[in-house]
């Protein structure tokens, strides 16, 4: 079972990058951090974690792993964020409420919505921790090679 | 400032440069940092650029005429090309090259084609859609029939793209037949779980990258680009939903 998602979630989201044209040589850590974002949402919301939590940490790794290889990798960050991100969208849930929209159950239907933007935001304070933590940590060790020197 | 300066090929590769990274899927912030990194590096220490996910301005203080303005109508998505500018802004930066020959491999990157030839693109939908079935807790007999119907839309997708210019539209039809697909293959007895058929299928249509990057335009303080990608991104889920939901229609 957790192989199986390991492997679907690398193919995923390398393909992904294949969709969006990224560069050769960067599909395969393409694939590796949309495995890590989505294996970390899978474990938490198997440990019936609240899945808006379990979307913002992921969010976060995905966006932290992201920065980290596009730093190391000398390339635009986007290209790594998004296949990451790809899984976490609250797909399955938007289509469930907008089936219910179809069906005319708007009661249903609006908790679903609600649900799905609860995630969407989920997603963008994950990547918006990551890029404070990201200012921190570089502005703490420009202050450090600032008073070493 | 010294007069001697080419301001108007700086200004060219600049503007190019934004060009490209906008029309290809970079973020705004990205762009307009690019613009001014690549000014500096030049010798124009001063220069200001506001770009807008459908055109930029920029100007270099001490010039006349002080700005110019580019309007960006297609887009589409190649980080590839995003890449390769980020990486000439980066030699540019480390004085590895004269304006001409960065306005040389600008103009050679924007004429090149997609990364990608098309029926790769095609097979990475076909794959992605089966994947992201399993992910979602689908079933192992339904992967190829996700597949197909993923395959299937994104390919209308592509077509629709290039046939007509209204991307809510080229959407709206590509997630139509992803329905229609998915609920063909239940009615003859072949795929078992409809929703989840869909729900994989549908993901290749998920505007990702337009998502990703209004929140990190937003995070920037790019709010004009943050809130019109939003919109952008939010108009594109409509469309995939109202595709979905045309095909429970039409059953």
């Amino acid at each position: 079972m957790m192989i199986a998602q390991l492997i679907t979630s690398f193919i995923a989201s390398a393909a992904f990058g294949v969709i969006f044209n990224v560069p050769k040589n960067s599909l395969f850590q393409c694939g590796f951090v949309g495995m890590l974002g989505w294996i970390l949402y899978f474990v938490l919301v198997e440990n019936e974690i609240n899945s808006i939590i379990a979307t913002l940490s992921a969010a976060f790794i995905v966006a932290v792993i992201s920065q980290y290889f596009a730093k190391r990798y000398k390339t635009p960050i986007t290209i790594f964020n998004v296949s990451g991100i790809i899984p976490l969208v609250p797909g399955g849930l938007s289509y469930d409420a907008m089936k219910h929209f179809v069906g005319n159950d708007f009661y249903v239907a609006v908790q679903l919505a609600a649900k799905v933007f609860m995630l969407a935001g989920a997603i963008a304070m994950g990547l918006i921790f990551a890029e404070v933590m990201n200012q921190l940590v570089t502005k703490y060790n420009k202050r450090k090679l600032r008073l070493r020197s | 400032m010294d007069d001697r300066l080419p301001y108007n090929e700086i200004i060219d590769v600049c503007l190019l440069a934004g060009k490209i990274m906008l029309q290809n899927g970079a973020e705004t912030s990205r762009v307009e940092d690019t613009m001014v990194r690549i000014a500096a590096a030049f010798g124009c220490g001063e220069s200001h650029s506001f770009s807008t996910p459908t055109g930029i301005i920029f100007s270099l203080d001490g010039m006349h005429p002080a700005s110019k303005l580019i309007r960006v109508s297609q887009r589409s998505t190649d980080l590839h090309k995003v890449t390769l500018v980020n990486s000439i802004s980066r030699s540019i930066s480390s004085k590895e090259m004269t304006p001409e020959e960065a306005y040389l491999r600008l103009k050679q990157i924007e004429k090149a084609g997609m990364g990608y030839p098309m029926w790769v693109q095609v097979f990475a939908a076909f794959i992605a859609s089966g994947c992201f079935l399993i992910m979602f807790q689908g079933q192992w007999n339904d992967f190829i029939w996700s597949c197909i119907a993923g395959g299937m839309g994104f390919t209308c997708l592509l077509y629709l793209h290039w046939l007509l210019e209204v991307r809510f539209f080229a959407e709206f039809i590509a997630s139509l037949v992803v329905g229609l697909v998915a609920m063909f293959f239940v009615q003859i007895g072949v795929g078992s779980h409809l929703d989840t058929i869909i729900i994989g299928a549908v993901m290749p249509l998920v505007p990702g990258l337009l998502i990703t990057n209004a929140a990190r335009d937003l995070i920037a303080g790019h709010l004009v680009s943050g809130l019109s990608k939003g919109a952008d991104a939010g108009l594109t889920a409509l469309a995939i939903g109202a595709g979905i939901s045309a095909a429970f229609v039409f059953l």
